[in-house]
């Protein structure tokens, strides 16, 4: 039975479910006990699982990663926070160096089911490190897994799958779309680590993934009644990332956008569309584009409007590629 | 604690002097019986053999590389034989003499270094985690070990290695931190052997070591790294108190890196002039050698025997190295993931055809 439900709210009632069916569950992140996180997320497990098993840490992020390793070492399965996506650098050492080699160092011996949950990306007039797209970094880890849930419900069931996984799983919550409400379907199944055809089209396909899958519907929405028929589809895995659901519409659809927060140079969407120029090369009938992050420091938040990729900027990019 | 109730902070705690006579510490008293004597000796002896001889290997070109723990058994003999069973052990890559303790084969450790593999043992099945080359990480591996240990309500313990270079690393901190406010069941030994590569102490702090544990709020000991005896004695009671979950113990042990940092290193471009020979003189298995014959532990016999042992060690290192084949080269995508991968398989499948000569 479905229930309308925030993504903050999705998370926490997909942690609490977690946490009920496997004790060796823990939280580790800077104040998600009492206060329940800066984003609410935890808000009342502290109180209803108890300290041991939702830990505030100190203030520092390696440590909190770094330990984690430690707990999985001794057969949990901790779900760490790190606070914004600015704040996850410190932690990169741990992230790259250990968590993401340590099951290929011990040849299989050692399992580390981590997840490090991040809220990420801007919009939502922060100050600085408090908007960041980091995506890129970590899907160019091997041995890390990379989800982004677009909505509540997809929230609910990523961070299922990414605490039941084996992996260590950088999960990216895209905050722009906490408050978002979505219907929640607890008994939903489907394969998380596959993208999402979210919408058929025959003119353009956009690709988009975290909150940039929202921007991407309301583009097509205002493109339908514009008499362009778009597709969309979400990624949601990042790594792995398995575009084949990508290639099959393209091969229809003979273009594609791909539309991301992250800066443009050397994100994912320059290996998207590599992918899907090698794969749909004879289907194009223009240029793979990228709607995405200009070549700058996340910009002080004034500038956000002009800087994050907008409906319009979508729409633009559409007609251009369709040379309307 | 202040400074002056750092026991061996004066002089550091020293069971057994480099002549083999024998001085007991009230506060760190030895229970120990012959076999033990004789199996901590046989273990450095051992582990001794294992350096020279993977120090060999390398120079003829079947090792990368090799990182000797040489001069430094003493401290690790000790402190890994006051270990128990189900104790965990978060090393550098220096600690090759725990390693044999811990029972670890060191033809995995020559694995590591000759290039078949990353790790080259279980971590489980020995209590003892893979060699971290990144140093200082461990350390925080080894607190959240320990917390794991303090929700399964155990009473198990963790030794976290590292050295006098990798205290200066942000990670030993936060380790440090972790440890104490959460009192974790750990104990932070540091193995001051004096040079970080080619950097001397005294570009990694301007206090000794020990001193740093009081801003943490908790005990510190100053041992003398080469007396192997001292290095269990005071483990021991290290690890007994963590047991208790009274919170983490600090562990410096003096001692001194005898050989190069790894092969690669020329340490006659930086080292001082008297240093290595004044350390000759301090050396753990000469003194341990002294007073088992002093004490009638071990005999004539029993050494003869034991370095008979280390021949066929070496032999059966020699030719293990040796004989190792080259890993399958498909065989370096296993184990990426736990679970199947789109990205690592896609990747496979084109290797398969690179490696077989054709083009993907």
């Amino acid at each position: 039975m479905s229930e309308s439900m925030t993504m903050v709210a999705a998370l926490n009632a997909s942690l609490r479910r977690a946490m009920e069916e496997d004790p060796k569950v823990v939280l580790l992140g800077e104040d998600i006990g009492t206060l329940g996180g800066v984003f609410r997320v935890t808000d009342g497990l502290a109180k209803d699982f108890g300290d041991a098993r939702v830990v505030g840490t100190p203030l520092a992020e390696s440590g909190i990663v770094g330990t984690a390793v430690g707990l999985a070492m001794r057969g949990y399965r901790p779900v760490v926070e790190i606070q914004f996506d600015g704040f996850v650098y410190p932690a990169f050492d741990q992230i790259v160096t250990q968590v993401a080699k340590h099951h290929y160092r011990s040849s299989g011996a050692t399992k580390l089911p981590i997840v490090i949950r991040i809220p990420y990306g801007g919009g939502i007039g922060a100050v600085e490190h408090h908007s960041e797209s980091p995506e890129a970094y970590f899907v160019h880890t091997p041995g890390l897994r990379v989800l982004t849930p677009a909505d509540a419900d997809e929230a609910y069931h990523l961070l299922r799958a990414a605490i039941s996984c084996d992996d260590p799983v950088v999960f990216l919550e895209p905050k722009r779309r906490y408050w978002d409400r979505a219907e929640v379907e607890p008994q939903r199944a489907d394969d998380p680590w596959t993208p999402r055809v979210l919408r058929d089209g025959d003119a353009v396909t956009l690709v988009g993934y975290g909150p940039m899958v929202r921007t991407c519907l309301e583009a097509a929405d205002a493109l339908a009644s514009q008499g362009v028929a778009a597709g969309v589809i979400d990624v949601r895995s990042l790594s792995p990332m398995d575009l084949s659901p990508v290639f099959e519409q393209v091969r229809r659809t003979g273009r594609c956008v791909i539309v991301h927060e992250a800066v443009e140079v050397a994100g994912l969407g320059g290996e998207i569309a590599a992918q899907v120029s090698q794969e749909c090369f004879f289907s194009l009938e223009a240029p793979v584009t990228r709607v995405a992050g200009a070549y700058l420091p996340y910009p002080p938040s004034r500038f956000e409007r002009h800087y994050l990729p907008s409906i319009d900027r979508v729409i633009a990019t559409v007609r251009e590629v369709m040379a309307l | 604690m202040t400074h002056d109730t750092i026991p061996g902070w004066e002089d550091p705690i020293r069971l057994l002097n480099p002549e083999g006579g024998f001085h007991p510490h009230s506060m760190f008293p030895l229970e120990i019986d012959a076999e033990l004597f004789r199996t901590m000796h046989r273990d450095m002896v051992m582990a001794r053999r294992v350096d020279t001889e993977a120090t060999a290997l390398q120079r003829t070109g079947e090792l990368g590389l090799w990182s000797s723990c040489l001069g430094q058994e003493g401290g690790q003999v000790g402190s890994a034989h006051a270990m128990r069973v189900g104790d965990f052990a978060f090393p550098t890559y220096r600690e090759s003499a725990v390693a044999w303790s811990r029972g670890v084969d060191p033809l995995g450790l020559l694995g590591l270094y000759r290039g078949t593999t990353h790790g080259g043992w279980n971590p489980q099945e020995h209590g003892f985690g893979l060699f971290t080359i990144v140093l200082g990480s461990q350390t925080l591996h080894a607190v959240g070990y320990a917390m794991g240990i303090q929700r399964d309500g155990s009473d198990d313990a963790v030794i976290a290695y590292y050295g006098d270079g990798a205290g200066s690393e942000g990670d030993v901190h936060e380790a440090m931190v972790f440890a104490t406010v959460e009192s974790a069941p750990v104990v932070f030994f540091c193995q001051n052997n004096g040079w970080a590569i080619s950097e001397p102490i005294n570009r990694q702090t301007v206090v000794p070591f020990a001193q740093r544990a009081a801003g943490y709020g908790m005990p510190a000991v100053r041992i003398d790294g080469n007396d192997v005896l001292a290095g269990l004695a005071v483990t021991r009671w290290a690890l007994e108190r963590v047991r208790t979950g009274s919170g983490p113990v600090f562990i410096e042990a003096i001692t001194y890196r005898m050989g190069a940092h790894t092969t690669s290193d020329d340490p006659t471009r930086y080292r001082p002039a008297g240093e290595l020979e004044h350390w000759a003189g301090l050396d753990p298995i000469d003194r341990m050698e002294r007073y088992l014959r002093a004490n009638g532990i071990a005999d004539d016999d029993w050494f003869t025997q034991l370095a008979a042992d280390a021949d066929a060690l070496g032999e059966r290192l020699r030719a293990g190295v040796r004989g190792v084949a080259d890993p399958d080269p498909i065989g370096m995508f296993d184990h990426v993931y736990a679970e199947s991968h789109h990205d690592v398989e896609r990747d496979r499948a084109r290797w398969e055809t690179i490696i077989a000569g054709g083009a993907a």
